[in-house]
């Protein structure tokens, strides 16, 4: 079986039933305690943004108690885009299973399924490290591919940032446009249709950034993983390491397009 | 920011017409990407893209305006809460509202729009024939069936009119844009300065109460402007279609279909002379009456709908809000219909943000007793059937939105087109100077004064009118001026334009450069609290002084531009930089517009 990022709310449902994952909730601490799903475990994304080197995140996973094949799902409350950060660290690390939940918290408790106020008991783990360096984008590799014509970098930060300063040659699909109702990531169909109109080939390489962190961009990452797409790297240092490093910036001339929206 | 995921509200009112084809956007998809692969040819694409109603962007092929249909400005939560969605997903995060009841989404790659029009079609709204030489958006007055001096309630014929000329073939290649207007009252519509503009009238025949139109043709605003003319005293509803339909046989036969600077109606018809256009269209009239095969109607739809005041609402809040009494005495109507209040919703220069839109939604549903919501024609949205007790809790409400903005209904609110924004043919940034005069002006409270509520500001961004500055008491439209090599931002100002049943274009008066157009409007208030009669209105003073009938020391357009010509003069770049900058802008100006598509 092809492996698909996502998973679904009910299967995760009967995962849950046979014990068989362990759930990172990604949100703040005092949300956690008042409820969260049923044997998840907290994990703020300020704790791995603090020092994501490698052993960081091996080290995080192992207080979590996730070994090298624990089957992993990460859930958060805003869209998608800070658990999508998580899985992606996993990921480059060398962690195989683990994936999105298909819906926000919210969604889980308006879809009735089970929460709970249970702090679940684990077993501390330890974690390798085998590092998955090609689906990390650094800004040394950026520069080198940026113009090559068979790389399409995607720019997820909303419109009016993209319009005023952006990489470039980067096109814009703001993270809004990667949902749909009821879910973090749209449909496959309305997945591909969006690449096709846009012209994107899904065999291209695809280099996908945001602001700072790599949130909203590791949510663009996995909307493409969900339908296959082989070659997606991740400029995790994104827009804020480019500008800082003072790479070329380009920007909608011409216009005061900034006095249209209704700050 | 989770709340873009939430499910779609049960239980609120739906949209009773389907005005989307879901094809249209498969369609749409497809040419663009034939255009990309020039395949299609830019001017043909054009054409196609404006039939659609995707407007082309400032200086760029790689972005479009959507612009969203609204037919009788009549929008229902859930339509609401998918533009929200859609500005979040593919434009800018805030939507636009226009001078013409539609709704427009900026800066959306081309490559997006389809998506937008599916979307669209989720919720029955469509983007077809909002732009190009088509039909435009049927508007109608947002006080339809509550305003308390209309004969009766146009919008159900608005709609029917609508629905019959939507995708009609016999409005898909006209020379020119065509527009519709219907009113409740002479005070509350624009019927004077639109193609065709319909007043309805009650009257007596034989005995019998006939409901009927007074119908104004040849008016428009633009480069140069007229006021329409009526062409008959009473126009029976039997006859309503059958009018419409012999205009539009008659302009596009015989419009002008190549000088594109006056190719609208207007124009034909001051140079056949109006007798003439008139025995036309009567002519015409009887000739598409006699010869239809069938008999072609409207369909009206003039039920009328439930009103409810929602059970839902409860007395959050016995306090009264501060600025409560401001906020109501100028933006509330009270409605014939006793108890309820039309609420006027404010937006600087048309923008508001998704999140807002949805509180937009909710407070339909929550306080709105008919559930549906109509746009207005300066930039606004009004909130109809809102019960008496319920008028504190929901000025509550938008306060916490920032959508409680006072002077809706007064000169306060200034209109502004988009202007450098995000058109072509922008020369200034209309649409930020219309929210600096506007912020300035409830600053000063101006808002609260009686005396200029019924007098407006209305700012265009370029000799065209989609800022419609020609009928306001003071309106500006945008150019360049110069002090030797060194170019500034310049409004051309007029005096005393209105669109009542005294309707007429302002008179030119000066050059205002936009740095000066907040201190000369000020002074312009000065003189007229200066030299005023008692019970005098900003509006009938300028009235006077406009048609020579003013006695005091100010007797004419000329006597205004004496006393503020000092503040019009340019000083040097040196003296003065901030002179040479448009609002919104940190450099220096300078002209540049590219290719207008209204024409196209």
């Amino acid at each position: 079986m092809t492996y698909t990022p996502i998973i679904d709310h009910d299967l995760l449902r009967e995962e849950i039933k046979k014990n068989n994952v362990r759930i990172i909730d990604v949100r703040r601490e005092q949300d956690y305690q008042q409820s969260h799903i049923t044997n998840a475990v907290n994990l703020p994304l300020a704790e791995l943004l603090n020092n994501d080197s490698p052993e960081n995140i091996a080290k995080i996973a192992g207080d979590l108690g996730i070994s090298d094949d624990t089957p992993v799902v990460v859930y958060d409350d805003t869209f998608g885009a800070l658990s999508s950060r998580i899985v992606w660290a996993l990921q480059y690390i060398g962690h195989a299973d683990v994936k999105l939940l298909s819906v926000t918290f919210s969604q889980w408790k308006e879809l009735g399924l089970d929460i709970t106020t249970k702090v679940p008991e684990f077993e501390q783990s330890t974690h390798s490290i085998n590092i998955q360096s090609d689906i990390m984008a650094t800004v040394d590799y950026l520069e080198k591919v940026k113009d090559d014509k068979n790389v399409v970098i995607i720019d997820n930060r909303e419109r009016l940032n993209f319009l005023e300063q952006h990489i470039p040659g980067a096109i814009n699909i703001p993270y809004r446009t990667l949902a749909t109702d009821g879910k973090i990531i749209r449909t496959k169909e309305s997945m591909r249709n969006l690449l096709k109109n846009r012209g994107i080939s899904e065999d291209a390489e695809i280099i996908t950034y945001c602001g700072s962190v790599g949130t909203l961009s590791g949510l663009a990452y996995y909307a493409l993983k969900s339908i296959g797409v082989p070659n997606v790297k991740l400029y995790v240092h994104s827009f804020k390491e480019w500008k800082n490093l003072e790479k070329p910036i380009d920007k909608q001339e011409n216009a005061s397009y900034w006095d249209l929206s209704a700050e | 920011m989770a709340q873009q995921l939430r499910p779609s509200k049960l239980g609120s009112k739906k949209p009773k017409i389907d005005w989307s084809r879901r094809e249209e956007a498969e369609n749409f998809a497809k040419t663009v990407k034939l255009y990309r692969q020039g395949k299609v040819n830019h001017d043909t694409f054009r054409r196609f893209r404006l039939q659609h109603g995707a407007y082309g962007t400032r200086m760029t092929d790689d972005y479009a305006m959507v612009r969203i249909k609204v037919p009788a400005g009549q929008v229902y939560p859930n339509q609401l809460e998918k533009i929200a969605q859609l500005s979040e997903m593919y434009s800018i995060g805030s939507a636009h509202f226009s001078t013409r009841e539609n709704v427009q989404l900026h800066w959306v790659v081309l490559e997006d729009v389809s998506e937008i029009m599916h979307a669209l079609a989720d919720v029955g709204l469509t983007s077809r024939e909002a732009c190009g030489n088509t039909v435009r958006n049927v508007m109608c007055s947002p006080l339809s069936g509550v305003c308390d001096k209309e004969a009766f309630d146009a919008t159900p014929y608005a709609l029917a009119v609508a629905k019959f000329l939507l995708r009609n073939p016999l409005n898909q290649a006209l020379p020119r844009k065509f527009k519709f207007n219907f009113t409740c009252c002479e005070k509350h519509g624009m019927i004077r300065i639109v193609d065709v503009g319909l007043l309805p009238q009650i009257q007596d025949v034989d005995g019998e109460k006939q409901k009927g139109f007074k119908i104004f043709l040849g008016g428009g605003l633009g480069n140069k402007s007229f006021v329409g003319h009526q062409l008959e005293e009473f126009t029976p509803l039997e006859d309503l279609l059958y009018t419409s339909i012999a205009v539009l046989r008659i302009f596009d036969r015989m419009g002008d279909r190549k000088n594109l600077a006056r190719n609208r109606m207007r124009y034909l018809v001051n140079d056949m002379g109006w007798k003439k256009f008139q025995n036309l269209v009567l002519k015409e009239r009887a000739l598409v009456k006699a010869t239809q095969s069938v008999i072609v109607k409207l369909k009206i739809d003039d039920v009328e709908s439930e009103i409810k005041r929602s059970i839902s609402v409860n007395n959050e809040s016995p306090s009264i809000p501060d600025g409560f009494a401001r906020w109501k005495q100028t933006s509330v109507v009270q409605q014939k219909q006793k108890g309820y209040n039309s609420v006027f919703i404010g937006l600087e220069s048309g923008d508001i943000t998704a999140n807002q839109l949805r509180v937009v939604a909710d407070l339909i549903r929550k306080f709105s007793g008919d559930g549906v919501a109509r746009n207005g024609f300066t930039q606004n949205i009004v909130l109809r059937y809102i019960h008496d007790d319920d008028l504190a809790n929901m000025y509550s409400k938008l306060i916490e939105s920032g959508l409680a903005k006072s002077g809706s209904l007064t000169m306060a609110s200034a209109v502004g087109c988009s202007g450098t924004t995000s058109c072509n043919l922008a020369l200034t940034n209309s649409h930020r100077l219309a929210k600096e005069v506007q912020r300035k002006f409830l600053e000063l409270n101006l808002d609260e004064d009686d005396d200029l509520r019924d007098s407006s500001i209305k700012i265009s961004g370029c000799p065209n009118s989609c800022g419609q500055h020609q009928i306001a008491t003071i309106g500006f439209y945008g150019g360049g001026g110069r002090l030797g090599k060194d170019m500034y931002p310049n409004y051309t100002m007029s005096l005393g334009g209105r669109f009542d049943k005294d309707a007429m274009l302002g008179h030119h008066t000066a050059r205002v450069p936009v740095k000066r157009v907040i201190p000369v409007i000020l002074k312009i208030i000065e003189l007229f609290k200066q030299y005023k009669q008692p019970d005098d209105t900003l509006d009938k003073w300028m009235y006077r002084i406009v048609h020579g009938n003013e006695s005091s020391e100010i007797k004419s357009v000329e006597d205004i531009k004496k006393i503020i010509n000092p503040l019009l003069i340019s000083p040097t770049k040196n003296d003065d930089s901030d002179f040479y900058m448009d609002y919104g802008s940190d450099t220096s100006y300078h002209t540049i517009t590219g290719k207008g598509e209204c024409a196209a």
